[in-house]
């Protein structure tokens, strides 16, 4: 009961470190950190399997319950929700025992950076993506909670966005657990902590605002907010072209994440912008992906087929690692 | 359905008491009651006195709550992050001791299998979702904090759109000090809606000392005073359910 967060003292674990777990001795050579966060520090370690993303926290509390959300996300079919869940232990060092828990490794670029490099049409195609899996996740009764894009990742050539971190995330109907001032529609006065598919929603529209303004702004006292955040979009021509999906964020006129994305997808792409739909579509029969693999990304269709493409491989490599585990 | 109420004074001030009780020794008797003390230390720049920052931390620490040194500009997500550990931290306490009565003595959180830490998790996630929150404010307007009282207002109003998203019913109440003649002064009275403080901290008297300790002590007695109406018994802060094991 001596916690305090202005200390937040953690587990320090160096490279070449061997872990070894305290209940199911399972262990896990250290290579590098990775990050820190409020919760614990996070490394790139490599198991029996191979590499992995090795989380140490200092609150049992804390960890297990990223656990309780990365083993709920587990059960989700289709493309992967969040990092795959692996194992969660405690080390003993000198110093105390840690809990820790083990994850896939998603290896990637930062979602602003990504956006800086490449193409305008990526914000669309990355937003679409992240509307997908934000949809799954409220069907199963879960709200994301701290969306930004600190906690996403970019994985791949083929590109694909995907969570890293699900510390926020809350059931549908409690009061939101993490939030970032910017992306909280309740910091900007347009809304409640509820946890509900809107409360995300929102923070999806800021985190396209983000891609534009990307050291991001405060609330000015002089404007109200919502006239302020308006300006940001038509003051900026990418946006502007995303304008009614992103204002229809902001004012919560979208109840669930498909609506958002079914508008964002009409606006993708200026030029053909019905094509690109189907090839959405398409992508989710399973069963051409060999022959596209080898295709070059050089049309905004198939980066977009190879994006959706990694998401089957994925999920295909998840279910052989659940079978590895089972036998 | 009520699963009982969680009792916290969240003390927003600025640096060191000078006069009056010792204002960790009030904070050891609150917990004692039931209640749990947050401390949160704001400044404006540069850092806090090393003294200051002892007497933050020791007051929560004995009041059994959380408390964080920040500044004025990350106030308002550190007054809900503050109050929302402190009340799991609180929470966690009760049900560690249920799961001792269930388990044995000496079990803790951490001598149970990871795979069951989940359950107590989640049992803690709920009661703090769904009890019941009576939160009295306790800010510091000396001088000092003058410059400040804007965005202590600010985060305070920010702090009742976080707690009102919660299943379980809050109350605020908001008291200043110093006061004139008397250790704290009244700003706002007990009710759901903290967004009726505007303004509150427009009129201050404010002066050069800094009486925590008899704050704390007059914000404790204006805590007995609700409980004795509310006919609860002190001494049973918190009712639990058997948690979900
Ligand atoms: N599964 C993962 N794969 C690769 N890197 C990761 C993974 N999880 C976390 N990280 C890295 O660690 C950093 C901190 O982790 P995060 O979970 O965000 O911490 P916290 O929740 O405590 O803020 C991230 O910003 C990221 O760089």
């Amino acid at each position: 009961m001596k916690e305090f967060i202005s200390k937040n003292q953690v587990c320090k674990l160096h490279p070449g470190q061997q872990v070894i777990g305290k209940w199911h001795r399972k262990s896990y050579k250290i290579v590098k950190q990775l990050g820190y966060g409020a919760t614990g520090t996070v490394y790139l370690a490599h198991g029996v399997d191979g590499a992995v993303a090795l989380k140490v926290g200092a609150e049992s509390m804390a960890i297990s319950s990223e656990v309780n959300v990365l083993q709920q996300l587990s059960k989700v079919q289709g493309q992967h929700l969040g990092p795959s869940f692996i194992d969660v232990d405690d080390i003993i060092t000198s110093e105390g025992t840690y809990p820790f828990y083990v994850m896939e490794y998603l290896e990637g670029e930062p979602l602003i950076p990504f956006w800086q490099k490449h193409r305008p049409e990526w914000l669309g195609i990355l937003m679409v993506q992240l509307l997908s899996d934000l949809d799954r996740l409220h069907r199963i009764g879960w709200i994301f909670g701290d969306l930004k894009p600190e906690n996403l990742i970019v994985t791949g050539p083929p590109y694909r966005i995907r969570w890293m971190d699900v510390g926020g995330t809350t059931m549908k109907g409690r009061a939101i657990k993490e939030y970032t001032e910017f992306f909280d529609r309740g910091y900007w006065g347009l809304g409640s902590r509820k946890a509900e598919p809107s409360y995300d929603l929102y923070s999806v529209a800021m985190i396209m605002i983000n891609s534009r303004y990307p050291s991001r702004f405060d609330k000015k006292p002089s404007s109200a907010p919502y006239k302020q955040l308006q300006k940001a979009i038509v003051n900026d021509t990418i946006l502007k072209k995303y304008q009614s999906t992103i204002e229809g964020a902001l004012q919560g006129k979208f109840s669930e994440a498909m609506a958002m994305r079914k508008s964002l997808v009409s606006q993708v792409g200026s030029s053909d912008s019905r094509r690109e739909y189907k090839v959405t579509r398409r992508t989710q029969a399973p069963t051409k992906q060999r022959k596209k693999k080898k295709k070059q990304p050089a049309k905004k269709s198939s980066a977009i087929f190879e994006t959706f493409l990694v998401g089957s491989f994925l999920l295909l490599v998840y279910i052989l690692y659940w079978f590895g585990q089972m036998m | 359905m009520s699963r009982g109420t969680l009792r916290q004074i969240l003390l927003l001030t600025d640096g060191c008491s000078n006069t009056g009780e010792d204002p960790i020794a009030m904070a050891a008797l609150a917990k004692e009651e039931g209640i749990t003390i947050n401390v949160i230390g704001v400044i404006e720049q540069g850092q806090m006195s090393e003294q200051g920052i002892q007497e933050v931390e020791g007051i929560a620490m004995a009041g059994g709550g959380v408390s964080q040194i920040v500044y004025t500009q990350q106030l308002s997500q550190t007054v809900q992050m503050v109050t929302r550990k402190g009340m799991t931290q609180t929470i966690q306490g009760v049900v560690s001791k249920e799961l001792e009565g269930i388990l044995g003595k000496e079990t803790s959180m951490e001598d149970l299998e990871p795979e069951k830490r989940g359950q107590v998790t989640e049992v803690v996630d709920e009661l703090g979702e769904t009890m019941d929150l009576d939160i009295l404010i306790l800010v510091d307007t000396s001088a000092s904090m003058k410059s400040k009282l804007p965005m202590v207002q600010e985060a305070l109003t920010d702090l009742s759109v976080s707690l009102n998203a919660r299943t379980g019913d809050n109350q605020f109440s908001v008291y200043s000090f110093p006061a004139k003649r008397k250790s704290i002064e009244r700003r706002l009275n007990w009710t759901p809606k903290l967004e009726t403080l505007t303004g509150v901290f427009d009129k201050l008297s404010s002066g050069g000392v800094t009486p925590t300790g008899p704050a704390l002590q007059e914000a404790l007695n204006a805590f007995r005073k609700r409980m004795k109406k509310k006919e609860q018994p002190i001494d049973e802060g918190i009712y639990l359910e058997e948690p979900g094991m």
